[in-house]
């Protein structure tokens, strides 16, 4: 449909207004246009969501082609956009949740001096986030893929006269790029293999790949997906990203940019199921990311750090969920993950702008829901939501990806990812405990945000809580059904008990995390300031994210740096200005000998003139 | 009776050396000008002489032209000397040596 253009070109132009016409935007003027562009988005999303609602289900996929971008001999790329379900589900999560951040940016970025820039790259994001979605072919994909990384670089050094901030913002570009790189090479191999980079045609060939073919393009698809979306290796950029002001990391960090790994995977499942082994190594990835970041979580004392880990921690479980087969329920965790996720994040801003000196550390905060009923009350849905308590819209999506394990015969997986679901709850119990409740240690007088902050957070919270209906009906609910002709059929059970003792299994696991959190920070009965001390080493251990930070520091960076230095100082100074400078420096004391004859004595030049003179009259007297 | 030529060149050999000499060893501007004028008046003196020797008027004509390329060198020349004065209020050519590396 012609009218799916609209939707990532309102927001381009958001970002081409803004950032040509540069300070004449007064007030709050830019970012009013900025999200009103970015929800007229969101309508013309809704619009072609509900044509595609009025289609029978096996016929709900356009593809609009535009133009062909390029052609060289069979190298044929075109500009088209697919609307099927899975681009519109992700689109509506990213115009939706994306112009409710963006109202909350107007307030919190309010006064700040590029505060139109700031808008211009917010919209810019958002229209290489939906040009990624929608996407018909894997270079047009690509070119969000790296548009969005591009916007992440520059909304994350937004503030970038802090050290902290442009050195985040590089990390996250550097780390990214190296899944990027493997992600290009991919596509290439597609290619090479197929002769076409077209949706369609990739995947209706994509069955008949050889299985070792199939897990070297997948792996390659997936390197891409890991790096984007943080899992282990590649997920140290994401916690120092947590640099970027709030919104951003709300928009990029929990609501959008890192869920286009997620997306590539379920997007690219044909790959992946044409390999045996891919979608395992996925799994595995997944899980063990989930539950290292769980861990991580636990000892982070910043919120938005801790933040940064539950998302990580969180995808993990989406790539946890498409490892599984349970394409439907990942994406359904991530489309609820988006509520809440941008709800915990934009809550923390408020609380950072409630606080004196934007104070992040949970142990100087305490008692704050008495002072923050708004902020607290959302804060606390997300929470439980994220936790997985019924009945709020965690429970329903994380459940589903979790029961799949079991449901697909894979007990270990399904134990782990039960284990990884008790962290979830520990971490988001304990943040939620240190911050808004038992007694306060901070000093100041925090209040909630102004208004429309405030209705964001409502908004938000209220998604946060009942997203879950998506996931409700039968068949694993209107999300999962919608997505059907995309994606297939929810697995059926092939072993292990019934979903309902599934479910109830989960939601033990996650009641188990916040007790244990409650009883720990909450209950008072138990010193918990005092266990910190006495184990401060694996407390360190955990807030330095197992010190993989460090192990990279040595292991690469630092050859990295010694290596360039080596080539800065040595071979470019010695070697190559000494080759240069060399051949100016002979010819310069070649003319110190010449230049002994200018002297700048008019007597001495007329001397020399005469006496060539006198030269040649005997010259000529001599041969006459 | 007319003059021997060697005369004439003897005379015009003179005016030459004095002024190369004056050229060469004076230090003030104006002197080592007035003796260039005169190496070149001792050159139309022997052109001059030529001429008359080979009844050949093309050596007089020659040294008209000589005469006004000479003027139209002096107009150049003082203005160089006067300016030169100016800025450094002297006219040895010692002192004018800024036109060296």
């Amino acid at each position: 449909m012609r009218l799916t253009i609209l939707v990532p070109l309102l927001p381009l132009a958001g970002a081409a207004i803004l950032l040509l016409s540069g300070k004449r935007w007064r007030g709050s003027s830019a970012g009013w246009l900025a999200t009103g562009l970015v929800a007229a988005g969101f309508v013309v999303t809704l619009i072609l969501f509900f044509r595609l609602l009025g289609q029978p289900p096996q016929h709900r996929r356009y593809v609009a082609h535009f133009f062909d971008w390029i052609q060289v001999g069979t190298f044929r790329v075109a500009l088209d956009l697919r609307d099927d379900p899975l681009s519109i589900v992700m689109a509506l999560t990213v115009t939706g949740v994306g112009s409710l951040i963006h109202l909350y940016a107007i307030d919190y970025m309010h006064g700040d001096p590029r505060f139109t820039r700031f808008f211009a790259y917010m919209n810019l994001f958002v229209f290489f986030m939906l040009t990624l979605v929608l996407a018909n072919n894997f270079l047009v994909l690509y070119l969000g893929w790296e548009g969005v990384g591009l916007c992440s670089y520059l909304l994350i050094g937004f503030w970038f006269d802090r050290p902290a901030a442009a050195n985040a913002a590089k990390k996250a570009f550097i780390t990214t790029r190296i899944g990027d790189s493997a992600f290009l090479i991919g596509i290439i191999a597609i290619w090479v293999h197929f002769g076409s980079l077209d949706f369609g045609k990739v995947f209706g060939a994509a069955p008949g790949l050889a299985n070792g073919t199939a897990t070297v393009l997948a792996l390659l698809l997936f390197a891409g997906a890991v790096g984007k979306s943080a899992q282990l290796p590649l997920h140290v950029w994401l916690p120092d990203a947590m640099e970027g002001p709030t919104p951003v990391s709300a928009l990029i960090h929990a609501a959008t940019m890192v869920t286009a790994g997620v997306y590539l995977v379920v997007r690219t499942h044909r790959i992946f199921e044409a390999s045996s082994s891919a979608l395992t190594i996925v799994a595995v990835v997944g899980i063990v990311t989930a539950i290292y970041a769980g861990l991580c979580a636990i000892g982070q004392d910043d919120i938005k750090r801790m933040l940064a880990y539950s998302t990580i921690s969180q995808l993990g479980f989406m790539f946890f969920g498409a490892g599984v087969r349970a394409y439907g329920a990942a994406i359904f965790l991530l489309v609820t993950h988006a509520f809440f996720k941008a709800c915990l994040f934009l809550s923390a801003g408020a609380v950072m702008h409630g606080l004196p000196d934007e104070e992040t550390d949970l142990l100087r905060m305490g008692g704050l829901s008495r002072l923050m009923r708004v902020t607290a009350l959302a804060w606390v849905v997300s929470a439980a939501a994220m936790a997985g308590i019924p009945p709020l819209s965690g429970f329903f999506s994380k459940d589903q990806v979790i029961s799949a394990a079991s449901l697909a015969g894979r007990e270990a997986l399904w134990v782990a990812a039960l284990a990884g679901a008790l962290l979830t709850a520990v971490y988001m119990g304990r943040a939620t405990f240190l911050a808004f409740f038992g007694e306060s240690r901070h000093d100041g007088h925090p209040h909630d945000p102004p208004p429309a902050m405030r209705w964001v957070l409502v908004v938000l919270g209220a998604g946060a809580a009942v997203a879950g209906v998506l996931g409700l009906s039968a068949g694993g609910g209107a999300l999962l059904r919608f997505l059907k002709p995309v994606v297939g059929p929810p697995a059926e059970r092939v072993a292990g008990p019934p979903e309902a003792v599934l479910s109830l299994i989960s939601v033990i696991a996650a009641l188990a995390g916040i007790g244990l959190a409650a009883f720990v920070y909450l209950s008072g009965r138990f010193d918990w300031q005092a266990f910190r001390a006495r184990f401060a080493g694996a407390r360190q251990t955990l807030a330095r994210g197992f010190y993989v930070n460090d192990v990279y520091a040595g292991a690469i960076v630092a050859p990295a740096k010694a290596g360039a230095a080596f080539l800065a100082y040595l071979v470019d100074d010695r070697v190559i200005d000494g080759a240069v400078n060399g051949v100016g420096g002979s010819f310069r004391r070649l003319a110190g000998v010449g230049r002994l004859l200018q002297a700048g004595l008019v007597r001495r030049y007329a001397l020399a003139f005469a006496a060539g003179a006198v030269g040649i009259l005997v010259y000529v007297a001599v041969r006459l | 009776m007319r003059t021997p030529i060697s005369y004439f060149l003897l005379v015009s050999g003179t005016l030459f050396t004095i002024g190369t000499i004056g050229v060469l060893l004076r230090r003030n501007a104006l002197i080592i000008f007035m003796s260039i004028e005169l190496q070149l008046n001792a050159v139309n003196l022997a052109l001059v002489a030529f001429s008359r020797q080979n009844g050949n008027l093309t050596g007089q004509v020659l040294t008209f032209f000589s005469m006004v390329v000479a003027a139209a060198e002096v107009v150049v020349g003082l203005a160089i000397i006067v300016s030169l004065y100016r800025k450094r209020r002297s006219v040895d050519v010692d002192d004018a040596r800024m036109l060296k590396w």
